[in-house]
């Protein structure tokens, strides 16, 4: 077997996280302790060549290794959100495995392999190519969840995420071998172009589309679908739930997306009905359970249940809308996600370094008085709980303008007005946590409540998810553009 | 028209100063809050004599595109309406700054920099000319009055903060849904004045009109929207009841001015009744709630609900007398009501009460604040001379004009007020200090003095001569009710102008209520 070097050279920013990821796995064991930062730099080099290598790809649109792959502006958009994302975790985590004494070298290795998975799964236009990167990224995640070893919530959730994961991996692999029945083939042009010359009446064909939404509804965290994701969250290590929370929710909108735009577009109207249903759902339950949540992460787990849930508005809004319109209906999508990677990094960032007696301050009494304590802190907190409310002039704003936009354009007032109610809803929780950290005092001693653990790799990320959310909010016009420009569009 | 950017000036000044205050030392935050608002007062003093009152077109506008797609610009601009809002704001905010002087002890640079943030915002909401800019204005300022009600307010002051944000939040994002239907019905554009000369079918109207009205009708509040008022009155600190009462109320019905009345003029028609009937509920029913208060900021807030009734009163009745007095009763509430709440907050600071039987018999040991109290609660209930009178005036003759059964009922209004301020005043003024507070009760000292003065010339000026401010908001009232859409607003008077009501009329008429003031 030999591949063509142009099909090796297209996917060089692949080949290049997964030969970092190998040689870290290979200078851990024989770099001393103290020196294990050195394979979170060498990360964050990888990451910045592939920044390089695929702002190339912002434009054109080739097919590599017999169009299993495909490299164009859609998953170039997607891998530039994940390359920052993961650059951030990583830079999160320097700090985070410390406090928490995980000096893991595998750590970086693992969060490679799943940005990998992430990767393919963006840029497959083959489902089974699509199917190799999502377990690629599951398989990574699962590990990375149970890295507390001595922690039992640690290792449960790393064994519920692994036993729900593998279970959904089924189904979506069940979907796949009925749409390979169907075309004969489980290429996404394949099925495309069966779709349309057979017609949607097929009963195999609505089977096939139940079992994939099932599938990457477990990848996404939308309800009904939902169930792992407050105890995985909770559980995992708050860099991983971080990295789980947005660059796994943004790969899986990515590889979403592309099957059910460029493979199941045929078939839209039969998808988006049941997609609606799962979005009203989806805000319903996510921002009402959050509501009586005591610990932070729970709390966030549940409202990136909810975000996801605005995020398929835009989806289905697409989906009924059809033709030209679908592409801003889309572009809200990939607008809205980004911004929400951002908002979600930085507060779980907080939440992480938030610690007390060398714990991490997980109960939100624990952020009662925080303002005093730490002003800054809390300020920032402020403002990523703001931004994830949807109130101006932060990006979270900007991320929900646009989507309630495409909604009204698709002529679904009715799903915008249930989203904003859902919204007013949602601020009730975000604001509770505002309230508590400037409202409230701490009870207890002083030496016993939490403070921010600084480092200049937090303060980094940080500012970096600030800048992210107070400019985005303030000009939205690049990330737009790009989204846009990105977005598929629904034949 | 200017070159100069006069507005984004005004808009922004505060927030340099809003970053300062985390800059400087504690302390000095005070002094910087205190310079950033004169200073922008001093920056919005100029436009007095730069308005051109002649003309309703938007002047000193700026404009630059904000977001390319959709266009979404930042376009700035001041008519008839928005002007006096704008320098009733910033005329306000210095005085919001001196009375927390003292009364703010801790963390004084988060509290001054929420002051200039709310500064920024609140202008930008009366000069904002894009609908999404207007927008993102009215919800920043969100965020910071929660901070000000709820670290530095009273006792309940968690349950208010949250009840007043989401309130106003829930009535706001469908806001944002109509706005979006606009744009999209509307041409494409998110320009407040393009918007308002196109023309939409009457379901729609409807909707938007509900829409709208559930964002204004929070924030006025009218009826039966009013209950997270007393509440956030009571346990803001007084700054933050200054700027409830004085500013941010008026968003709401400027909301009104701004954009219902010119984008919706046929569902502003069908639903005139209705509005007019809720109005003049609220002007009853705050001013009979008012007379069962005991805690004097529930009062204010109760009469301010009544008050409001009055504004809202006089923008449904479509007619030149009611709006004009609507925006006269805009500007004088917020001067009244809050030179009333800086009354309150100075006599809490002494006595730590705001029960009105702990704070009785002030005029022996604080003449000089029992003389400025009761000024303005002559204000308050509409003594003629002072500045209300003017406005209730006006809108009660606009009122007549479109029926005089209703303007028996607002007129109640005027006099539960008279009682239930008088009464108010029995109690507080008069009679004996309870023995406890004695020794607390201090007559006002400098800083006090000056924070209330101008308040005071500011009552009798424009009781006096309301003319310079009425010319100034003639041209825009005119073009809004005669402008492009005069037909639907031409059905609206249902009585023929009998020959009293003629007179009544030319006695009112703006060149004559100069007179007729000070008669």
């Amino acid at each position: 077997m030999t591949f063509p070097l142009q099909d090796l050279l297209a996917i060089l920013p692949e080949l290049i996280v997964i030969g970092t990821a190998c040689l870290i796995l290979a200078l851990d064991p024989i770099l001393a302790t103290d020196k294990k930062d050195i394979l979170a730099w060498l990360t964050l080099g990888a990451l910045a060549m592939c920044i390089g290598l695929t702002s190339a790809h912002l434009t054109g649109h080739t097919y590599a290794f017999s169009n299993l792959v495909v490299i164009d502006s859609y998953g170039a958009f997607w891998k530039l959100l994940l390359y920052v994302v993961t650059g951030l975790t990583v830079l999160l985590s320097l700090a985070y495995l410390k406090a928490e004494r995980l000096s893991i070298g595998e750590y970086y290795g693992f969060i490679l392999l799943a940005l990998a998975g992430m990767m393919v799964m963006v840029s497959g236009a083959d489902l089974l190519t699509i199917y190799l990167g999502t377990e690629l990224m599951s398989l990574s995640l699962y590990v990375m969840a149970g890295l507390k070893r001595t922690e039992a919530r640690s290792l449960e959730a790393s064994a519920k995420y692994f036993v729900l994961g593998a279970f959904s991996s089924g189904v979506l692999l069940y979907g796949i071998s009925l749409l390979f029945g169907l075309a004969g083939s489980t290429r996404l042009s394949v099925i495309a172009e069966a779709i349309t010359t057979q017609g949607t009446a097929n009963p195999m064909l609505s089977l096939a589309l139940v079992l994939l939404a099932v599938g990457f509804g477990f990848k996404l965290a939308v309800v009904p679908f939902h169930m792992w994701t407050p105890d995985v969250y909770q559980g995992a290590p708050t860099s991983v739930t971080a990295f789980m929370a947005v660059a796994s929710k943004a790969a899986s909108f990515g590889a979403f997306l592309r099957v059910f735009v460029e493979g199941l577009g045929g078939a839209s109207a039969d998808w988006s009905v049941l997609f609606t249903i799962i979005c009203v759902a989806t805000l319903a339950l996510g921002n009402l359970v959050a509501i009586v949540q005591t610990s932070i992460k729970r709390m966030l787990a549940y409202s990136s249940i909810a975000h996801a849930g605005y995020a398929l508005i835009g989806v289905v809004v697409a989906a009924g809308h059809g033709g030209e319109g679908s592409s801003s209906g889309f572009a809200s999508v990939l607008l809205y996600i980004a911004v929400y990677s951002f908002m979600t990094l930085g507060a779980f960032a907080l939440v992480g370094m938030l610690r007390k007696e060398g714990q991490e301050s997980e109960n939100i009494e624990d952020y009662a008085g925080l303002a005093k304590r730490e002003p800054l802190a809390a300020f920032f907190m402020l403002v990523f709980l703001v931004s994830l409310a949807g109130i101006p002039p932060t990006a979270g704003f900007i991320g929900k303008f646009y989507i309630f936009m495409a909604a009204v354009n698709g002529g679904m007032t009715w799903l915008a007005v249930v989203a904003v109610i859902f919204a007013a809803i949602s601020a009730f929780y975000y604001l509770r946590i505002v309230m508590v950290m400037y409202m409230r005092e701490p009870e207890g001693a002083a030496a016993s409540q939490s403070r921010l653990e600084t480092s200049p790799a937090l303060s980094f990320v940080l500012a970096c998810a600030l800048a992210g959310v107070v400019f985005l909010g303030l000009f939205p016009n690049g990330l737009w553009s790009l989204a846009s420009h990105a977005a598929p569009l629904l034949k | 028209m200017t070159s100069f950017p006069w507005l984004t000036l005004i808009v922004f000044f505060p927030l340099i100063g809003a970053v300062l205050c985390f800059l400087v030392k504690a302390e000095s935050s005070r002094w910087v809050a205190l310079g950033f608002t004169i200073g922008t007062f001093l920056l919005s003093l100029p436009l007095w004599w730069l308005f051109d009152p002649s003309t309703a077109t938007m002047q000193f506008v700026e404009r630059a595109s904000w977001i390319s797609s959709p266009p979404v610009n930042y376009s700035l601009g001041m008519d008839g309406i928005s002007f006096p809002l704008v320098l009733m704001t910033t005329f306000l905010m210095p005085f919001c700054v001196t009375v927390s002087w003292t009364a703010i002890e801790k963390r004084v640079p988060l509290f001054m920099s929420m002051l200039l943030v709310m500064e920024t915002a609140m202008v930008g909401v009366f000069v904002a000319l894009d609908f999404v800019l207007f927008y993102v204005f009215w919800e920043a300022m969100l965020i910071p009055m929660y901070l000000l009600i709820g670290v530095w307010g009273g006792p309940n002051r968690l349950y208010a903060a949250i009840k007043f944000f989401l309130y106003t939040l829930a009535g706001s994002l469908l806001l944002l849904v109509a706005i979006l239907a606009l744009y999209f019905q509307g041409g494409h554009t998110f320009d407040i004045l393009e918007l308002s000369r196109g023309t939409y079918g009457a379901s729609l109207q409807m909707w938007l009109f509900l829409a709208f009205f559930a964002a204004f009708a929070v924030k006025v509040p009218m009826f039966p929207f009013h209950t997270w008022l007393p509440d956030a009155h009571v346990e803001a600190p007084t700054a933050g009841s200054v700027i409830l009462a004085s500013v941010l109320l008026k968003m709401g019905t400027y909301g009104f001015l701004r954009f219902t009345l010119p984008m919706l003029p046929d569902a502003t028609v069908t639903f005139t009744k209705p509005m007019i009937a809720l109005s003049i509920i609220a002007i009853i029913y705050g001013a009979y709630m008012a007379l069962a208060q005991t805690d004097i900021k529930k009062l204010i807030a109760y009469s301010s609900v009544s008050h409001m009734g009055f504004v809202t009163l006089g923008i449904f009745v479509l007619n030149i007398q009611g709006i004009e007095g609507a925006v006269m009763q805009m500007v004088n509430h917020g001067i009244t009501t809050g030179g009333l709440f800086l009354c309150v907050g100075i006599i809490y600071e002494r006595t730590h009460s705001r029960q009105i039987q702990d704070n009785t018999g002030l005029a022996g040991p604080m003449p000089r604040y029992a003389i400025f109290l009761m000024i303005f609660a002559l204000s308050s209930l509409g003594l003629p001379g002072t500045n209300s009178f003017v406005g209730e005036f006006l809108v009660l003759a606009g009122t007549f004009l479109w029926s005089q059964f209703a303007t028996a009922f607002a007129a109640l209004g005027v006099i539960l007020a008279a009682a239930y301020m008088l009464w108010l005043m029995q109690r507080v003024v008069f009679g004996t200090p309870a023995p406890a507070h004695r020794a607390h009760l201090l007559d006002l000292n400098a800083r006090e003095t000056a924070t209330l003065v101008p308040l005071i010339v500011l009552v009798f000026v424009l009781g006096i001569f309301p003319n310079p401010l009425l010319t100034r908001m003639h041209a825009s009232v005119t073009n809004l009710l005669n402008g492009q859409k005069a037909p639907a607003f031409a059905t609206t008077p249902p009585l023929p102008p009998l020959p009293k009501a003629a007179a009544a009329m030319a006695a009112i008429s703006p060149s004559s209520s100069e007179q007729a003031a000070a008669r």
